[in-house]
């Protein structure tokens, strides 16, 4: 307490320089991570900022002048528009599949002990270890020697694959924390297994399942250099980029990334906001029936 | 009593009926392709005409072949990862211990650059870095950069974007690992008079290396392989292994070559992760310790 009472006016004498660099000093870390996250977000703005660019040439590399014509048709061009239509197909689909496919080995690798469970799980993760570039190498070799014709059908091939294990680790990480007192319980009460599975286990991990597959489908829908060596002649979002930063990038494409950005974010926040509701809800009922 | 057993088989078949279509699917189109890809690395022969004949020697020739690029990228991948971490660790402390109510607000913020594609991004940072740009001209001004220097078609650039594309994949497990820290083990520390600093290097630094392993391999490993920021970012004394085996398959057709190179690249790959696991433990990349509950 005296010690307390000897500093404090103390204190007070200190300039108002010396007390912005104490405050500075106790602050460092929170002042570095607000400019860390302001770097990360630079090529976001960058992208919102040139989508109203009025570029004078082929290349929206410099800042020419404010305009909005590019808005006002977003989808002009019939090569992007197709482009983004096949990327958002391929990504539903391997998106459906690798959730599929994904939760059922998940399952199976929390909830039972079997032979060749270990082999299993490094077959999970060595994908994940594997450089993009050699996945898709690999499977063009395959494509190759079987003189199988590149197009729609082994992108989501490809798609699927490189989905799969990241479904599985998603999942896998909310199964472990399950409270398996519960099934039992609904089957003491006389639920089949199928229903068991249904009315009890499946609500409980569809966060997880949502979770994964809301990764697939970013993973799916970003993916260049997979589909650089499955596609064939069939051309995705990224790929239509990649060409068509040789040629000069249109200002559709940062006004399309603009559009995504800002979908994806609503997206977030309104699962957020959902995931908040039901804990209201969940939280509020006891105290009602009391 | 046949019945009981014939019900205890199926239930011995489940996990491999949920197992089945998956792993299927993975053996398939993954390890069935890297058997094709090693064939395809031991032939010789002149597009289209290629035979199966035992030429180990497509391995060194594309070694002795492309090894500056091979060398390169993995001096490329290592700057990234270590500059990833230097940026990353102290912004995902703040986040986890710092944050506050903007805790989640600073996560979004994190991951916010994954709603913009991959190519869009890196073609962002060409942008930010072209030669009559902004960020040039300064530079000029102020006579950093020379007036007929340039920022675009650098080491520096190319390393730049790695850094930066693959940072989100450093901050997560990091911020992972440092969320679910008990902080009373720190406060345990100080009451045992360590200094903060102290504190942090026995303490905070060690319970979080889980996180750091899993990121510095998600940074690594993908990194290595990229193609796309040397490609965007880089000039012709910037390309990558992945450059070279992406131009071999697609443009040159000289498949053999590129066959043996992605094996290269895999195989040296696995050693560096194995070796890399083998010093800092297993958990952060199988998860196994935390599923046997």
């Amino acid at each position: 307490m005296e010690a307390r009472a000897a500093t404090l006016p103390a204190q007070r004498r200190l300039s108002a320089g010396s007390r912005v660099w104490r405050w500075v000093r106790q602050n460092a870390i929170l002042i570095y991570g607000v400019l860390a996250i302001g770097y990360m977000l630079i090529p976001i703005g960058l992208i919102i900022v040139f989508s109203f660019n009025d570029p004078a040439g082929k290349f929206n590399f410099t800042w020419n002048g404010f305009t909005l014509s590019h808005w006002a048709h977003p989808f002009e061009i019939t090569e992007l528009t197709n482009a983004l239509t096949l990327s958002l197909r391929l990504a539903a689909l391997a998106t459906l599949i690798s959730t599929v496919l994904g939760t059922m080995i998940a399952l199976a690798l929390v909830r039972y002990d079997f032979f060749g469970r270990r082999a299993s799980n490094y077959l999970i993760v060595i994908p994940t270890a594997t450089p993009e570039v050699v996945l898709g190498a690999s499977l063009l070799s395959l494509f190759l020697i079987y003189g199988l014709s590149l197009g729609f059908t082994t992108l989501l091939i490809a798609h699927v694959m490189f989905c799969i294990s990241f479904v599985v680790i998603v999942v896998r990480s909310r199964l472990i924390g399950f409270d398996r007192s519960l099934e039992e319980a609904a089957q003491d009460l006389g639920a089949d297994p199928f229903t068991t599975f249904r009315k009890i286990t499946l609500p409980l991990i569809w966060p997880g399942i949502v979770a994964g597959a809301l990764l697939a489908f970013a993973l799916s829908i970003d993916d260049f250099v997979v589909s650089n060596f499955t596609a064939g002649t069939e051309v995705t979002f990224p790929l239509y980029i990649f060409g068509a930063a040789q040629r000069g990038i249109p200002v559709q494409v940062y006004i399309i990334a603009t559009m995504l950005f800002a979908i994806t974010l609503l997206a977030m926040a309104f699962t957020v906001w959902q995931q908040r509701r039901a804990e209201r809800l969940a939280s509020v009922r006891p105290e009602q029936e009391v | 009593m046949r019945n009981g057993r014939l019900v205890a088989l199926r239930r011995r078949l489940i996990p491999y009926w949920l197992l089945g279509p998956g792993i299927l699917w993975l053996i398939l189109f993954f390890v069935v392709p890297m058997y094709f890809m090693g064939r395809l690395s031991l032939e010789s022969g002149i597009f289209p005409e290629f035979q199966f004949d035992w030429s180990f020697s497509n391995y060194s020739d594309a070694l002795s072949a492309y090894d500056t690029q091979f060398f390169r990228a993995f001096q490329y991948s290592a700057a990234a990862t270590i500059l990833s971490l230097l940026i990353a660790y102290p912004l995902a402390y703040a986040i986890a211990f710092r944050g506050g109510r903007w805790k989640n607000a600073m996560l979004l913020a994190v991951i916010a650059p994954f709603f913009t594609t991959y190519l869009i991004r890196t073609l962002a940072w060409e942008t930010i870095l072209s030669d009559n740009g902004f960020v040039v001209n300064t530079l000029q001004t102020l006579g950093l950069v020379s007036n007929d220097g340039r920022l675009l078609a650098t080491t520096g650039a190319v390393v730049a974007g790695l850094t930066y594309n693959f940072l989100p994949f450093m901050i997560l497990p990091i911020y992972a690992s440092l969320e679910r820290m008990d902080t009373s083990l720190v406060e345990a520390a100080k009451d045992l008079y360590a200094s903060s600093r102290k504190a942090f290097l026995r303490v905070t630094l060690p319970i979080s290396m889980p996180g750091v392993v899993a990121g510095t391999l998600l940074t690594f490993i993908p990194a290595t392989g990229d193609y796309i920021n040397a490609q965007f970012l880089g000039g012709a004394k910037q390309t990558m292994i992945g450059n070279v085996i992406q131009s071999l398959y697609l443009k040159q057709t000289d498949y053999p070559a590129a066959a043996a190179l992605s094996f290269i690249l895999m195989a040296t790959m696995l050693i560096i992760v194995f070796i890399y696991i083998r010093f800092a433990g297993t958990e952060a990349l199988m998860g196994e310790e935390a599923e046997r509950r």
